[in-house]
């Protein structure tokens, strides 16, 4: 994955840069000793890694708008960061970059159940904001797996999903208003806790900017009250292709479960190996989840035993009691674990048209022949987004680039399915140089208009999401 | 008048335009000011519908009727319920799809499901050169580059002329029940609303009519899904209503629907006189700010954060508001439309329409 070389001019401002943020900063918010700013080399994209010049921790709106005012001033691109466990290199620094790092505002601003909304600064981490409303009986219900680490502001750089997303949607859906420190370091307010928009949908647009539109540094977003239980059956079949007809005919006959996640026999192998969940070693398992109270929850899980059945599964189990329930969701959960025990592994995220899951899987069977390295699936069923992970071996030679390869050739397939190359970790750089194959040039010419009018300098997060091909020219300017 | 029957067509008539161009879905709105009409109509048809994968894929011409019908067909519906304008608005046209999304109508379910753009999958719209351009897709899932889609979604084609949206579909339930009660004060009943919104029964619709259809005080919570839920749903939140007053359960198919469509259109202030003015606030606060109003009339949606609003004509309601963190739209009466944005956004909205229409031909005018 190339990045911009440093640019020299910035990089002989350094002194300079740092005795001015440390004007409008305390001492300890700004680091520029080579030694702690490898903190920042990397996201979770760990395969590339590029200490900033220097990483800044503002620990307010004002300080942002002050950090961003000189940057802009002094033609300093800047790279917005909060907990860094972006899979696609979205924080990923250059060398001549600041990491604005917003992870010390994590304050709860306000709690107002009667209009179901919180607000928060945006470095708080996702799991701790439905902490923060969790013994009033509600919750925040975008829940990436990661959420026990990301941040608010990367899920909303991120546009980021979750488990249960089929039934509550993604961050955008769930997001109200951010106050937006622009690159000049204007401070803006949009949306709020009324309900839509006023003029164009600009909130709409700043979700999933991957930070190159702005900086959030607070956010309003819905809480929901509580469902009160929820409980989920585990399904085997010996084909790829009946879990899949079995899903769709779920949805079909008008039942919507909150998740329903999907493993191969690869991943069940994986997992068994490693957290013993008891799975059936089968084709493709379902982890089918509904909510309500325990009557509603039997009616609709009748209703989803008996479309099962007719599929004849190679397994059915219910949870009776939240033992169970746990024992049914621990080897999905650890999943990824159990793949990092086996190997190093990349994490795919393209999504398809649920109907086109044999063929993709097919595909993907194929492709791993060619390539000679194995692939594991995991997905999120209901909505078509798939987990491919690909295992490697970083201390191979050759062997990353092999897997960037394999990688590559999945998110095309997904692609000519009728799907995406990233249905919830983002574009970073990891698919940056992937986004001709899903759009036109005239396309992505339209996406960075939008950047234009926010960054016309183009500072912000510069080199990532569109092909650096595509963004030079502008890019350049920025440099000069 | 143009009227193109294909994509192509359309974005010729929009790369040779050099006068404004007024764009017109089903004309039932009578918005978009002065230009040669561009009309939609010509791109009509759905293009896809996979039931199983709750998705359908559509021109932006097609009649929203035509849509439902399809969708009805397969036990699924558009969940964010989008108004009818006809009866409020005192005009003819078919309401289109394309026309639905560029306003991001949204009705009362709203409040739960979400609105017209939380649905809105992937579009392809014809920006202001005539240059055709796509964003999104038709996955449920997709986070490829920047969201336009959302951008595009209530953007009243100031950006661009929409010809397809990928939708998110979902089943219709099989049941309908309504929880009334009657005689509330505005303040009481939003009280009520918010009772019921933050219990964990899922209402679809929370709605208050001062003057209801019978001209009394009505207060409405909807809740949907499977028979057997029905009973159980109602007799918890009768329990959480019940420091309101009686609690009436209505359960005919018949009945619920068109206490919704009632309050979906604004039925209350069709045939009557004078401006029509729709407020977004904190649901909390909306009688608090209806009452700044001076209305004729009024009714609320959204549990409080939807006001609809009867006023002389030429009244100006944003005047009588102040400052309220939310906004006012005219939705019928003529004056400015949109609620005037403050400096740093408006400068992000001129931006962008100039970047997506450098000619400055997209309903010029409207939007500020
Ligand atoms: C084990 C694991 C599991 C994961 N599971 C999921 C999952 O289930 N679903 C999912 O969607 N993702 C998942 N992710 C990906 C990742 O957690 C998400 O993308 C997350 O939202 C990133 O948040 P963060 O706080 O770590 O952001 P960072 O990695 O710090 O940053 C992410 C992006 O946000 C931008 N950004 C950061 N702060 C701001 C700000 N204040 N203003 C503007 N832009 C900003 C950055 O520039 C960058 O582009 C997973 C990651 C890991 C490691």
């Amino acid at each position: 994955m190339d990045m911009p070389a440093p640019n020299p001019a910035i990089l002989a401002r350094k002194a300079r840069m740092v005795q001015r943020l440390s004007e409008v900063l305390p001492p300890d918010a700004v680091i520029h000793d080579e030694a702690e700013t490898r903190a920042y080399e990397c996201d979770a994209l760990s395969a590339y890694a590029c200490p900033p010049m220097i990483a800044v921790l503002p620990g307010s709106t004002a300080e942002v708008s002050a950090v961003l005012r000189i940057c802009h001033e002094e033609g300093v691109p800047v790279v917005p960061r909060a907990a860094g466990t972006s899979l696609a290199g979205g924080s990923l620094p250059t060398a001549d970059s600041v990491i604005l790092g917003v992870s010390r505002m994590n304050d709860v601003l306000e709690t107002d159940y009667d209009n179901r909304v919180i607000r928060v600064q945006t470095g708080r981490t996702n799991l701790s904001v439905s902490g923060a409303v969790e013994e009033d009986g509600f919750f925040y219900a975008p829940d990436p797996s990661s959420q026990l680490a990301c941040a608010i502001a990367g899920n909303i750089a991120m546009n980021s999903g979750g488990a249960h997303c089929l039934k509550y949607g993604v961050t955008t859906n769930n997001l109200m208003g951010v106050t937006l420190v622009m690159m000049d370091g204007t401070i803006v307010e949009i949306g709020g806790a009324h309900l839509d928009a006023g003029g164009l949908d600009l909130l709409g647009v700043i979700c999933g900017s991957e930070g190159q539109l702005g900086v959030v540094t607070e956010a309003t977003l819905r809480i929901l009250p509580k469902p009160e239980g929820a409980r989920p059956i585990l399904v085997g079949y010996d084909s790829a292709e009946v879990a899949g007809q079995c899903v769709s005919d779920i949805i079909k006959a008008g039942v919507l479960p909150v998740a329903i996640e999907y493993m191969d026999r690869p991943c069940i192998e994986a997992t068994e190996d490693f957290a013993g969940a008891g799975y059936p070693l089968c084709e493709a398992l379902l982890i089918i989840e509904v909510e309500g109270s325990p009557e509603e929850i039997d009616v609709q899980l009748g209703m989803i035993k008996e479309i099962a059945r007719k599929h004849d599964p190679v397994e059915l189990r219910e949870a009776q009691d939240a033992d169970e329930a746990a024992r049914i969701w621990l080897g999905r959960k650890s999943a990824f674990g159990a793949m990092g025990n086996i190997n190093d592994y990349m994490c795919l995220d393209g999504t398809i048209p649920v109907s086109a899951l044999p063929e993709v899987l097919r595909g993907m069977e194929a492709l791993s022949k060619q390539y000679g390295l194995d692939v594991a699936n995991v997905f999120h069923a209901g909505d078509g987004n798939l987990h491919p992970l690909i295992l490697y071996n970083a201390n191979t030679p050759g062997d990353l680039e092999k897997c960037e390869a394999f990688g590559a050739d999945i998110l095309r397939l997904c692609v000519e399915l009728g799907g995406c190359l990233t249905g919830e970790h983002g574009v970073g750089i990891e698919k940056r140089d992937l986004m001709l194959v899903q759009y036109e040039a005239a396309d992505l010419l339209a996406q960075m208009a939008v950047k234009d009018v926010f960054d016309p300098a183009w500072l912000l997060n510069p080199a990532k999401v569109f092909p650096l091909a595509v963004s030079e020219t502008r890019r350049a300017v920025a440099a000069e | 008048m143009a009227r193109p029957e294909t994509e192509q067509d359309l974005a010729e008539v929009v790369r040779a335009a050099t006068e404004p161009l007024r764009i017109v879905g089903g004309g039932t709105r009578g918005m978009g000011g002065a230009g040669t009409p561009l009309e939609t109509g010509g791109l009509a048809g759905i293009e896809l519908y996979e039931p199983g994968a709750l998705t359908l894929v559509v021109r932006a011409g097609t009649p929203v009727a035509e849509v439902e019908t399809a969708l009805a067909a397969e036990g699924q519906r558009l969940a964010f319920e989008p108004m009818d304008h006809r009866g409020l608005i005192g005009g003819g046209g078919t309401p289109t799809i394309g026309g639905v999304c560029a306003g991001n109508i949204s009705g009362p379910r709203r409040i739960n499901a979400g609105a017209c753009r939380d649905f809105m999958l992937g579009v392809r719209f014809v920006d202001g050169t005539g240059q055709v351009i796509k964003n999104g897709g038709r996955v449920m899932k997709n986070v490829t580059g920047y969201d336009l889609v959302k951008l595009m979604g209530g953007s009243y084609g100031t950006l661009g002329v929409l010809t397809e949206v990928a939708l998110k579909v979902l089943p219709a339930p099989a049941e309908t029940a309504v929880l009334r009660l009657r005689g509330l004060s505005d303040a009481d009943a939003v009280r009520a609303l918010s009772a019921g919104l933050t219990s964990p029964f899922e209402v679809t619709g929370a709605a208050h009519a001062p003057q209801g259809p019978g001209g009394e005080p009505e207060t409405w919570l909807r809740i949907e899904g499977f028979a057997e839920q029905m009973s159980y749903r109602t007799g918890k939140l009768q329990g959480v209503l019940a420091p309101f007053g009686e609690v009436e359960i209505l359960r005919d198919p018949e009945e619920t629907a068109s206490i919704w469509r009632w309050v979906r259109d604004v039925a209350p202030f069709h045939d009557t006189a004078g401006d029509v003015w729709r407020i977004s606030c904190k649901p909390t606060e909306g009688p608090q700010i209806a009452s700044r109003l001076d209305a004729a009339g009024l009714l609320y949606d959204w549990g409080g954060g939807l006001i609809w609003a009867l006023l002389p004509e030429g009244a100006d309601a944003r005047a009588r508001l102040g400052d309220f963190g939310g906004h006012a739209t005219l939705v019928r009466g003529s004056g400015q439309r949109f609620h005037p944005e403050p400096a740093p956004i408006a400068a992000l909205t001129a931006g962008l329409r100039a970047k997506f229409d450098p000619k400055g031909i997209f309903n010029p005018g409207l939007m500020g």
